[in-house]
């Protein structure tokens, strides 16, 4: 709501925030803050049009303008920017895959996180406090150290820690469970939180001020699409002509490339989320239980954010069913028993595109002058300055980004699938 | 979620596992041309409507019965519950 709010001005350079800024501020009645971003008419035709004002249409627009040159471009977003996934996420980053398709675009996005707010001038709270995965059998740690491993590899940071080492920083975890002992950990370090809602407002900001028109409330209801050719998409604001399209609607993939006739390998399912009342500061990183479908960390508010699996069966609902929660709440008193007083806040739910190996796509379709960029599961948060980054490489020189060249949407066609958790084409398993 | 099962009465969600598209029930001939193609559509590519789904469900926690459940993707709303031994064979499947 407050990102639709503040879309109004019409300045030519935005201001440059720093301390001095706020200083300066503060000592003068807070009068000279100006709106983030411009709200612009839609053009008759852009270079470029993205649909979706999530994080990844946000980011794709920023690398489209600031490293390819590209201003002739709109992101198109049907609500307010930010009202997607991008606002509804657990807001967790990591580098923590183990196959070759996947670590090295994640860990290319975990560096892109490290320089963001640098890139954008603007405060994302990105918070490297780290991620620990827990281990809880012989087997699982076999297996996260050959994923530490892998990591190291690809030049990412992975340490298995003891569960000496664990108890020093997580005193308050139940390690002698009689079913769920704790027996190590695979921590990632460089992991961490990160604002969600400021990324979608730092992207937009950023490429608003390099000439992208942000345009929101403007629904995108088909393609113009003539020879196979793609020349446009058609709006609740009439058409826009494009020499490119490049769709990130996340959730909402199979219903908008529908729209272009095209079937995806992906279905949508509701995630949950849920936040406690505030607590002084325990939960030092993010943690995630091994033995059940439960992970938690603390936002700067103080309130504990946690969640656990998807639920399981198609829905566009945004919201979820009971049997999650309790399944939840199981997990959490397994792991950490003395969360048990604590009081939930609020929780809600977001749609998304689970794809039939559990890995995103980034590629042409088989529309000359429409690209697509979907199928982020439940993992697509820390993926957005990567995913922003290559699509914008895509779009822009209509070759793959060295990272992504494995998220081809014919992978399932050839065999190429990218499944970490080999759980072959069931999206609920992924 | 509450499905009408049509020999048990109404049973919770939690009792069934879920599988996806009832679609599913209509798998290709392995032997007829183009089965690839036919294949890779009926594995990987779904509809994934907003709306009204047809979706298989098994009752692992009560008679092990599959179910093709017609439900409302956007509420949650379940409209019909059959079972799929009957669809299949309207479909002329399974003789
Ligand atoms: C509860 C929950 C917890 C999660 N936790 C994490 C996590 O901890 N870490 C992590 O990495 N990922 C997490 N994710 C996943 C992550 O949030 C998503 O993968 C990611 O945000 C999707 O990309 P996006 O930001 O571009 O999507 P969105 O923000 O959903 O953007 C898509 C946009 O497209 C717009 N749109 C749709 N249809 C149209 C149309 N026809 N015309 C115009 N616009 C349209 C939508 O309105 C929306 O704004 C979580 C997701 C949920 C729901």
């Amino acid at each position: 709501m407050q990102a639709a709010m503040l879309g109004t001005g019409n300045q030519e350079h935005p201001m440059r925030y720093s301390g001095f800024r706020i200083l300066k501020e503060a000592l003068t009645g807070h009068k000279g803050w100006q709106p983030v971003w411009r709200r612009p008419d839609p053009k008759p035709s852009y270079d470029i049009v993205i649909v979706g004002g999530g994080g990844h249409g946000l980011a794709t627009a920023h690398y489209l303008a600031s490293n390819f040159g590209q201003t002739r471009v709109a992101v198109i977003e049907k609500g307010w920017i930010g009202g997607g996934n991008v606002g509804r996420n657990t807001t967790i980053i990591r580098s923590n895959y183990l196959l070759e398709g996947n670590e090295p675009f994640y860990e290319f996005s975990l560096k892109l996180w490290e320089g963001l707010e640098q890139d954008l001038n603007y405060n994302a709270m990105v918070s490297q406090r780290g991620i620990l995965n827990l281990i809880h059998t012989d087997a699982q740690r076999d297996a996260y150290i050959r994923r530490g491993n892998a990591m190291i590899l690809h030049g990412a940071d992975a340490q298995y820690l003891s569960t000496d080492q664990i108890r020093r920083e997580y005193p308050f975890l139940n390690f002698n469970d009689a079913r769920f002992p704790i027996k190590g950990g695979l921590a990632q370090r460089r992991g961490g939180t990160v604002r969600h809602d400021a990324v979608a407002w730092g992207y937009a900001r950023a490429a608003d001020a390099r000439g992208v028109d942000i345009i929101q409330n403007c629904e995108v209801t088909g393609f113009r699409i003539e020879n196979g050719i793609c020349l446009g998409v058609e709006t609740s604001r009439g058409f826009i002509g494009a020499g490119k399209v490049g769709v990130a609607v996340a959730g909402s993939s199979s219903r908008v490339m529908a729209q272009a006739g095209l079937r995806l390998p992906i279905e949508s399912h509701v995630l949950q989320a849920f936040v406690s009342e505030g607590l002084k500061p325990v939960m030092p990183g993010v943690i995630t239980f091994g033995a059940g479908h439960f992970y938690c960390s603390q936002s700067d508010k103080g309130g504990l954010v946690f969640g656990g699996d998807i639920d399981g069966y198609n829905s566009y609902a945004q919201r979820g069913n009971l049997p999650v929660v309790e399944d939840v709440a199981e997990g959490a008193m397994a792991l950490i028993p003395g969360l048990g007083r604590v009081r939930l806040l609020r929780m809600w739910g977001g749609v998304m595109d689970m794809s039939m190996d559990g890995s995103p796509i980034i590629d042409r379709t088989p529309i000359e002058g429409l690209y697509f960029n979907g199928g982020w599961c439940y993992g697509g948060f820390k993926a957005t300055p990567a995913s922003g980054w290559c699509f914008a490489h895509l779009l822009s020189t209509d070759t793959p980004h060295p990272t992504a060249t494995a998220y081809r949407l014919d992978r399932f066609r050839k065999g190429l699938m990218i499944d970490e958790k080999g759980m072959g084409a069931q999206p609920n398993l992924h | 979620m509450i499905i009408p099962h049509p020999l048990l009465g109404p049973c919770d969600a939690q009792e069934f596992t879920y599988l996806g598209d009832a679609s599913l029930i209509a798998r290709p001939d392995g032997m007829a041309e183009g089965a690839a193609d036919a294949f890779h559509d009926y594995l990987y590519l779904r509809d994934n409507p907003a709306g009204l789904h047809r979706e298989l469900w098994y009752h692992e926690q009560g008679d092990r019965s599959w179910l093709v459940v017609t439900r409302n993707t956007l509420t949650h709303e379940i409209v019909k519950a059959e079972l799929a031994r009957d669809v299949a064979r309207a479909e002329g499947r399974g003789r």
